[in-house]
């Protein structure tokens, strides 16, 4: 049947919608069911609008499109409900990821199943933003003192706050990487270009859009969930283009990332992008593997690549002494 | 100057009276409320134009009997309504 | 996955894919009856693995996954493995339906309408609907009835009626040509044995009714019935719903919809003779 039944099989009919047509009942089993692990099913729906496929198929689809309205609309409420606990302090609050995706009407927002809010605010501002958040009824996730102490110094973000009628959790970032980590990303550049809504907030602007969903697929994960950001960044370069791009990304320390990231993005999606951008990379064919690493049952497959990827990613979120300490330090308390 | 209320709009809401309580589907937030008198009087009452608690006060004693009209029992309902997000504070 | 059993229940198609031929043996004489998904694409895939290779034959644990899961799910073993089976596709229900507002409820149908019981676990309302179907009713469903938001009609998910503890002994004896599944000992509920809906349940299970009461039993009292409020329907039926708020506006204007039009009424019942007695008594009078 020559596709794989693996991401790849994902990755084509996203690329190219009418190749569906060859595919027997086992090829769309597979297909819409790897699509609802790497959480795409709903990006595929829209992709394959007016796309001639089985009943069984369409009705699946049909509801992924549904599942991905009714999450847009709470992510939606979510956007609202912190522009009202934030709105009037004077502070920018720039949307980050998929919140940001929905409310600027952006073609990464389509189909996009969006979790918890994220949002990027002035280091200096985090106080009076945590204390607003406080008082409008978020509050914290984990009352543990040692990870409230390493969050609030090394991380990039506030411990995380939940709200106590909504249960919906809200990230406060201040960078779009930890502290420890390698790349330094320029967090006040990132303020100063942000581009503002119709809300009041704001969102990255495009460049650094980018910069981010590439920081966040390597850095900051262990690529698990990388297909659904890798689409996210075809999107955004789709809508936008990638002039500045490479200026932007060396400020940040990101340029690396941020072209191996297009590259996976062409490879898988084809991605279109000028020369010398697509030179390949010698591990590209290693992330490949580890990105469409889930079979047909929706199991993510090849524990060696990935075993390989979290120590990795691990590694570059913390200098090895400190990663060492942190593990150390919450075994004791495990175990005591 | 006056904290002024600002309900959410009319075609926002789905606004169903089940026997002695009144249903009331958000759009905009997904959530559903279960809501006893005067909440949607309330909600009604600041459809059109934000309001300041004074002068709700008066809109409700006008329209409704009611018979010892208290200022802060008024403010609660006004807090607990905010928490919903039905009503927004300006 | 080494084992493979699918299967139509009601408009919904599952596949279950299994480390172990025992539970796709029970299911394949279980659901023998039953039609296969349509197009031969299951609307949810279901897996039942080993976590650790070696657990596949020393001392095995049922995992149960999917497209859908908990994550601190304890595992069951082997001998338990329809039920593993039974809920794993019932939490694919609970949470990833989004056409049909889902109730928890059993519903059975005469002369195209349908009498939906709804309560807390152990009220019986599985219990009454299996006897409900062996006097003349058809059953739709012991766990779930789908709520059609389109349409307004209940649809039928007939799936394996599970009964527990004493119901056993009591559909034994009111089912005696009855398909039953194996009894399992010892589950984290007690004692367990499945049951499998008459042929005319299952032939007829794409056919939805108009829903035309919906009753709320309580077992264990002297009977008595009375009538339930439309609030108070309402907000016991969210409650006992699992996927009302995933179906956002749909599914409140579907629920207002059956609430407004439908009469509900609470029963006790001391006995299964008396609650059905009390049943046909309604019915007849609505």
């Amino acid at each position: 049947m020559g596709v794989a039944l693996d991401g790849h099989l994902l990755a084509r009919a996203l690329a190219d919608p009418a190749s569906v047509a060859t595919l027997d009942s086992a090829g769309w089993q597979a297909l819409l069911t790897i699509a609802r692990a790497e959480l795409l099913s709903a990006s595929l729906a829209h992709r394959l609008d007016g796309i001639a496929k089985p009943e069984a198929a369409q009705r699946f689809l049909d509801d992924a499109k549904a599942s991905c309205a009714q999450g847009r609309l709470v992510a939606l409420w979510e956007v609202e409900m912190a522009r009202r606990a934030l709105g009037d302090l004077g502070v920018p609050v720039v949307l980050l990821k998929g919140s940001a995706f929905i409310a600027a009407g952006l073609a990464a927002g389509q189909g996009r199943f969006v979790g918890d809010l994220d949002i990027l605010v002035p280091r200096a501002d985090l106080d009076r933003v945590e204390a607003a958040l406080l008082g409008a009824g978020w509050e914290w996730v984990k009352p543990d003192p040692y990870d409230d102490a390493y969050y609030r110094r090394w991380m990039h973000e506030l411990p995380p706050l939940i709200h106590r009628e909504r249960d919906r959790m809200i990230d406060v970032h201040h960078t779009i990487l930890p502290l420890t980590a390698r790349p330094t990303p320029d967090a006040d550049a990132l303020i100063a270009n942000s581009v503002p809504l119709e809300n009041g907030l704001h969102m990255l602007d495009s460049d650094d859009m980018i910069c981010h969903a590439a920081a966040h697929l390597f850095a900051d994960g262990d690529l698990s969930g990388g297909m659904r950001n890798l689409w996210d960044i075809h999107c955004l370069v789709d809508d936008f283009g990638i002039a500045g791009l490479a200026e932007r990304a060396r400020r940040h320390g990101l340029a690396s990332a941020v072209r191996r990231a297009l590259r996976l993005s062409r490879a898988l999606y084809g991605t279109q992008l000028p020369d010398g951008w697509a030179r390949s990379g010698s591990d590209d064919g290693l992330y490949l593997r580890r990105l469409t690493a889930r079979d047909g049952w929706g199991r993510q497959t090849r524990p060696v690549t990935r075993l390989g990827f979290y120590v990795r990613s691990h590694w570059l979120r913390m200098p090895p002494l400190m990663l060492a300490r942190h593990l150390w330090t919450k075994w004791r308390k495990q175990a005591g | 100057m006056a904290t002024l209320y600002r309900a959410a709009s009319p075609d926002s809401l789905i606004v169903a009276p089940v026997d002695l309580l009144t249903a009331i589907y958000h759009r905009a937030s997904g959530q559903t409320h279960l809501m006893a008198s005067p909440a949607p009087e309330i909600l009604e009452a600041l459809a059109e134009t934000p309001l300041d608690a004074a002068t709700l006060l008066g809109k409700l004693r006008a329209a409704y009997d009611l018979g010892d009209a208290d200022p802060a029992a008024l403010i609660a309902r006004l807090d607990e309504l905010v928490e919903t997000g039905l009503v927004e504070r300006r | 996955m080494r084992h493979v059993f699918s299967v139509a229940i009601g408009p919904v198609g599952f596949r279950v894919g299994s480390d172990w031929r025992g539970p796709v043996a029970a299911l394949e004489q279980l659901y023998a009856s039953y039609p296969k998904p349509q197009d031969g694409i299951a609307d949810f895939t279901v897996r039942l693995f080993a976590d650790r290779p070696w657990r596949r034959f020393f001392r095995p644990k049922v995992m149960i996954g999917g497209d859908f899961v908990l994550p601190e799910a304890a595992p069951l073993s082997l001998e338990h493995g329809l039920l593993a089976a039974e809920m794993a596709m019932n939490l694919q229900m609970a949470l990833g339906q989004r056409r049909y507002l889902l109730l928890h409820a059993s519903a059975v149908e005469r002369d195209g309408k349908a009498l939906v019981m709804t309560g807390l676990s152990g009220a019986g309302k599985s219990t009454l609907a299996a006897l409900l179907m062996t006097r003349g009713w058809r059953l739709m469903g012991d766990e779930f009835a789908l709520l059609d938001p389109e349409t307004g009609l209940i649809h039928a998910f007939p799936r394996l009626i599970s009964l527990k503890n004493e119901a056993i002994a009591v559909m034994e004896m009111g089912a005696p040509g009855g398909t039953f599944g194996p009894l399992l000992a010892d589950t984290p509920k007690g004692a367990i044995r499945h049951l499998v809906p008459d042929h005319r349940s299952v032939a007829a299970m794409l056919e939805p009714a108009r829903p035309t009461l919906i009753l709320f039993p309580t077992f264990g009292h002297d009977a008595a019935t009375r009538k339930v409020a439309p609030s108070e329907v309402f907000v016991r039926l969210t409650q006992a719903s699992t996927n009302y708020v995933a179906l956002a506006e749909r599914g409140f204007t579907a629920l207002m919809r059956l609430v407004a039009e439908t009469p509900a009424r609470a029963i006790d019942y001391p006995d299964t003779e008396s609650a059905i007695a009390q049943v046909e008594a309604l019915w007849a009078s609505l």
